[in-house]
């Protein structure tokens, strides 16, 4: 009992700190148009490839500097957030509902439905995933709501993964055959006993998810493939600063920054609440 | 009872790809965006239009497509290309080489330094150098191959520039090659000039590929060590004067290796789907950068081609890995 309570108060920093990261992202996210020092869209070739602020040529008001078109950088960062963020709780959600629904069904009824379950699973795994993600955008047509509905297409297998595990090992415990005995039907089993048991995993998938969608819809935009061009998005500025490296390092410095910290806090988010949530740990 | 195994999963092996081979024909087909169109210049006549759409077979039902496609992919025959209009097979089997090259470079690399540090992590145990190791293979694993690929294109391509951003070869050497595997190819001809300049544009788009990798393989290899080395084989090579070292590589890696090996299998076909976007951003002439091409063409033939190669490859390797864990796995050799 006491080592679990010095575990989790260890993990406590991490879960602040991704947590705070998230936080902080988000509300800008949302509150883009009043915390943009600057119109994301406006340029100015008067004002191109300015460096960030604490280097020489700098200009006040453009904190992170500027793209080779003169856009303040920081501004499109903090608009393209909302993309990241719609499609990161948007895709991971549907992915979710979608991969632990048949997860749960698989591993809790077995036989047929597993059987079906798995093979189409073994199928999806047969794709490479990003080039299934740019082939699904392809054919949807840029938008959000193609970039969203082909990361839940192709990831709702590593829900289904790991609950079905679960749940294949859940239906075999004690307390299940207790609750067949004692009269309940299988459907009733499954979402009163089996699911609350999953959960766990679940929340921390779904954290883990979320920062491998923000990475998709980076690279379906750095290959110009995801919404309209005209809104920042993360993977949009890295293509441009990939592009102008040796003239703008801080064009591609910042997204980067700025995913890196996304994608570790989600994952390390998730592993903490799972800890948090997990009845034996807790 | 091997050889039964083996059929069995030839057997789902099969289906598999069949269900590849569907799920990618529908996916297209579904696409709006006429190809053909694309094709032709503008002002071409309706007759043309037609006349082309018969030639790929475009003016058929879309099931009679699908076997008409199908029983060509069995005789190898992938169609043409739209965009490139040559012989799919034909390109697909000139990229395909980089592509493994690149893709068995990474994992040469990620199993080197997984094991390595596994094996030094397993030594030192509850030091600070075990928990050093943990943090940077988390943070290895937390970040994919695409972020990897551009902090390394920013520390050695602009920063330190050693290393070549893009491309696979520098464009102004002669190549003497006869095969595609230029890399392996240079080191039998022994024109270790040409291998290092391969070298310099493959390094960093397999350090990128090889991170996620090694730090599974460190972390699942270090757990399989640290719960071997307790056992009593191991404590008696200890008590017979073996170093911690000796132990660990004599006695301990043969035992603990298992789990990882199974596990490397299916994460190899990951790190090869994480080629498409790691050649895009290197520029490195493989199989992916030329899919990422095929779909912004809409070149159709193209991409399913591409699609079915990388699903074979992937089972193939999963194949391969469960006979060789069958093989080696005392309990089921002697089932």
């Amino acid at each position: 009992m006491d080592k679990s309570h010095t575990s989790r108060r260890r993990r406590s920093p991490r879960l602040w700190l991704a947590g705070g990261w998230l936080l902080l992202a988000l509300l800008a996210a949302i509150f883009a148009p009043l915390v943009a020092p600057q119109d994301p869209l406006a340029q100015d070739l008067m004002l191109e490839r300015l460096p960030p602020f604490w280097l020489d040529g700098a200009e006040p008001g453009y904190w992170l500097g500027t793209d080779s078109l003169g856009r303040d950088l920081l501004s499109r960062l903090i608009f393209g957030g909302r993309i990241a963020f719609i499609v990161a709780f948007a895709a991971a959600i549907a992915a979710c509902l979608v991969g632990s629904t048949l997860g749960l069904i698989a591993g809790y009824f077995g036989g047929w439905a597993d059987r079906i379950v798995s093979r189409v699973v073994d199928i999806w795994m047969a794709f490479p995933p990003v080039l299934f993600a740019i082939l699904l955008v392809a054919v949807l047509g840029t938008g959000l709501g193609s970039v969203i509905l082909a990361i839940a297409i192709i990831d709702w297998t590593r829900f289904c993964r790991v609950i079905r595990a679960e749940a294949m090992g859940q239906s075999r415990m004690d307390y299940v055959e207790n609750a067949r005995i004692a009269g309940y039907g299988r459907v009733g089993i499954m979402l009163r006993e089996v699911l609350p048991n999953v959960v766990p995993s679940i929340v921390a998938l779904l954290s883990l998810e979320m920062g491998i969608a923000v990475i998709v819809e980076a690279i379906l935009s750095f290959v110009n493939l995801s919404i309209s061009t005209d809104d920042p998005t993360w993977g949009g500025i890295i293509a441009e600063g990939r592009l102008s490296i040796h003239q703008a390092w801080w064009v591609l410095v910042f997204p980067l920054v700025t995913l890196i910290l996304t994608v570790l806090s989600f994952s390390q988010f998730g592993e903490a609440l799972k800890t948090r949530f997990d009845p034996v740990l807790r | 009872m091997l050889l039964q195994r083996f059929f069995v999963r030839l057997l789902t092996m099969l289906i598999t790809l069949f269900g590849v081979a569907v799920v990618v024909f529908v996916v297209i087909r579904v696409a709006p965006g006429d190809p053909i169109a694309m094709m032709l210049p503008p002002g071409a006549t309706d007759a043309d239009i037609a006349r082309l759409r018969a030639l790929y077979g475009l003016d058929k039902s879309i099931v009679e497509q699908f076997f008409i496609w199908l029983s060509g992919v069995v005789r190898g025959d992938f169609g043409t290309s739209i965009s490139l209009r040559q012989d799919v097979l034909g390109l697909v089997f000139n990229r395909l080489p980089a592509t493994l090259e690149l893709a068995i470079v990474a994992l040469v690399m990620a199993v080197a330094i997984g094991g390595t540090t596994a094996i030094l992590g397993a030594r030192e145990r509850g030091t600070a150098v075990e928990a050093g190791i943990d943090i940077a293979s988390g943070a290895a694993l937390s970040i994919p191959d695409f972020l990897w690929g551009l902090v390394l294109i920013l520390l050695f391509g602009v920063l330190v520039p050693i290393f070549d951003i893009s491309g696979r070869v520098s464009p102004q050497l002669d190549l003497p090659f006869v095969t595609q595997f230029y890399f392996f190819e240079s080191l039998l001809r022994l024109r270790f000039d040409l291998t290092w300049d391969l070298l310099k544009h493959m390094l960093m788009p397999a350090v990128a590929l090889a991170l996620p990798l090694a730090a599974i393989i460190s972390q699942l290899l270090k757990q399989s060590l640290k719960e071997v080395l307790d056992l009593d084989y191991v404590v008696l090579a200890r008590v017979k004067g073996f170093s911690e070292t000796q132990v660990i590589l004599r006695e301990a890696l043969k035992n603990a290796a298992l789990p990882t090996l199974t596990l490397v299998g299916v994460q190899f076909t990951f790190l090869i789907g994480g080629t498409v976007i790691v050649e895009r951003l290197f520029s490195y002439e493989g199989l992916g950068n030329m899919a990422i091409d095929a779909v912004i063409n809409r070149d159709l033939p193209l991409i399913q081609g591409i699609v079915l190669v990388f699903a074979l490859l992937f089972v193939l390797i999963n194949l391969a890995v469960d006979m060789m864990y069958a093989l080696l796995n005392p309990r089921l050799r002697h089932g």
